[in-house]
């Protein structure tokens, strides 16, 4: 099993979550968070005060899957996701050691 | 103008009268009150109207304003001030402030004459307004004063104590602001230029009794106060403009009781003042965000709200005197030089005006009285005359530059008195409650550590 640990533009969750699911994957978890990576930031001004703003709003999506879809999931992630500008995010998977399902104790690839 | 209209159509049916029956005279005098009445409604309805368009400018319009512009930690804290200055004025007014204020006294200060508004009741004040009750200007009144002190906390935002500003507002009041109200607006004042005052000055609304006399004391709070702690190196970036806006919105329109009010009566000159208001607010803020503009590159929309504001307080005494197209020349002037005053002048000099009360309200109030003195016109306002009832120039366009000079002397004992008097009152405060909240405090923020809530708790 492996865990996909997608950030990517907030402006995206939702052209990903519907390729996600074309493929029959409905199961994840989102988080609001903030960050960059070479994406510069921007500028804001209040009554003269600057302040440089370079943690952006992004989106951070988990999900684990079974070892032999995880290709084709992060490829239908990552194309979803894409503008092709800077700031598109970037993925990292992780291998997972065990899943339970918490309902009825199912364990490992059953349990996703 | 009806009533005008009134009087002159019964004039002829006057001089016959002597020849009418005594039925016929009953009638002319109960149809002579009828006009009375009549005219003592309309300008009551307006003026209780704007009694509660001035008190809507502190709650929610300034509330709001100033909420916005605090970190989300200090919102509520901040909107305490202008809810809790509501109250806190209002009953100080009830016992001794209007008395102070506007009772027949010295040239510097009321008697104690309506001392628990004894006396003050539905017969007019014919000193101050004709056809209303008393009680009608007591409450407008009132709403000023409750405006005033809630303006200064705009400097010492997110750091001063909840026990210390009571403390402050309350002492501020009897040494800055009833003095000061009477001197310009009381009978006998000694700046009240329609009470044979000593300096004549010209200040429809309240440029110097509120706006001059809150934003220099603001200035000395902030002085006197130090930084917050964090003071351009953490970021101090507004919570919520969203907030602001709308109270900037309520301000403007509170803004039309607060002058076209100060007409005391629903006539001319209320009108006159109403659109003046309007336009002032109106040329601010494009004169702000211009001057932002070519700056920095951007127009934004604290700016736009800011110069709005700035506007509003620098036509407030020239709102009855001037005509529209000086309006649009004063509001412009005030968004251009209250915005380098926010910017480069307290970058300069390095205070922290939280919210730029003194950039805003005491630079801004400092331009309107002297632009007053300018642009004042008896074609607009016909109250000022001399014994003989002769109509006088009142400002440099009417031919009366000296009036630049008075209108100068008038800031000059407003700067005078604020500075003094507040910064005795800062010692006072310091000596007995202490001033500013202590650091854990002031890191926890005002809302927790003063009144032991949150302003936004969306988990719930």
């Amino acid at each position: 099993m492996k865990k996909i640990e997608a950030i990517i533009q907030p402006f995206k969750l939702e052209p990903v979550k519907e390729a996600l699911k074309n493929i029959g994957i409905d199961g994840m978890t989102i988080t609001e968070v903030r960050g960059h990576g070479r994406q510069k930031g921007h500028k804001e001004v209040y009554r003269g005060q600057e302040y440089n703003v370079d943690l952006l709003p992004k989106m951070k999506i988990e999900l684990v899957v079974t070892d032999a879809r995880l290709n084709e999931v992060v490829k239908t992630l990552t194309e979803a996701a894409r503008t092709g500008k800077i700031g598109d995010g970037k993925v990292f998977i992780y291998d997972v050691a065990e899943a339970i399902r918490i309902r009825n104790d199912d364990r490992g690839e059953t349990a996703l | 103008m009806p009533y005008r209209f009134w009087v002159a159509m019964l004039a002829p049916t006057l001089a016959l009268a002597q020849s009418l029956p005594p039925q016929t005279e009953t009638r002319i005098a109960n149809l002579e009150n009828a006009v009375k009445s009549a005219q003592s409604a309309g300008d009551n309805s307006w003026m209780l109207i704007s009694a509660a368009l001035v008190l809507m400018m502190t709650g929610p319009g300034l509330a709001l304003f100033y909420g916005g512009l605090v970190r989300r930690k200090n919102v509520l804290g901040t909107m305490m001030h202008s809810f809790g200055l509501m109250c806190v004025v209002t009953v100080l007014w009830a016992i001794v402030g209007y008395s102070l204020a506007f009772a027949e006294g010295s040239v510097f200060l009321g008697d104690l004459r309506y001392l628990f508004l004894n006396g003050v009741g539905a017969a007019p004040n014919a000193d101050y307004a004709a056809t209303i009750p008393q009680q009608t200007f007591m409450i407008y009144q009132l709403m000023f004063a409750i405006i005033t002190p809630a303006l200064i906390s705009g400097a010492f935002a997110e750091r001063m104590k909840f026990s210390a500003m009571l403390l402050f507002t309350v002492l501020w009041m009897f040494i800055v602001y009833f003095p000061l109200a009477h001197m310009v607006w009381g009978k006998g004042g000694f700046l009240n230029a329609f009470s044979n005052g000593k300096v004549p000055c010209f200040d429809f609304a309240g440029g110097t009794v509120v706006h001059i006399s809150s934003g220099v004391s603001a200035l000395m709070c902030a002085l006197y106060l130090g930084k917050r702690r964090g003071y351009l190196v953490e970021p101090m970036k507004p919570h919520n403009l969203v907030i602001s806006v709308i109270g900037a919105c309520l301000l403007w329109v509170g803004w039309f009781g607060f002058n076209a009010g100060s007409a005391v009566a629903a006539s001319g000159l209320a009108t006159s003042a109403f659109v003046a208001t309007h336009f002032g607010a109106a040329a601010a803020a494009l004169g702000w965000i211009l001057a932002e503009w070519m700056r920095t590159g951007k127009p934004s929309v604290l700016g736009a709200i800011s110069g709005a504001v700035a506007g509003l307080v620098a036509i407030t005494p020239a709102s009855g005197f001037v005509q529209p197209f000086p309006a649009l020349l004063i509001g412009f002037a005030a968004g251009v030089i209250c915005y380098f005053m926010v910017t480069l002048v307290k970058a300069k000099f390095g205070y922290d005006d939280s919210l730029d009360a003194f950039g805003v309200h005491g630079a801004g109030g400092t331009v309107g009285a002297l632009l007053t003195g300018v642009f004042a016109t008896n074609l607009i306002n016909d109250g000022y005359k001399d014994s003989a009832g002769k109509l006088l120039p009142l400002g440099w366009i009417d031919g009366n530059p000296g009036q630049v000079l008075n209108q100068l002397i008038g800031v000059a004992i407003a700067w005078g008195l604020a500075i003094v008097g507040t910064l005795i009152i800062l010692k006072v405060c310091d000596a007995i409650t202490g001033l500013r909240v202590d650091k854990e405090a002031e890191i926890e923020g005002l809302d927790l550590s003063q009144h032991g809530e949150e302003g936004y708790f969306f988990e719930a």
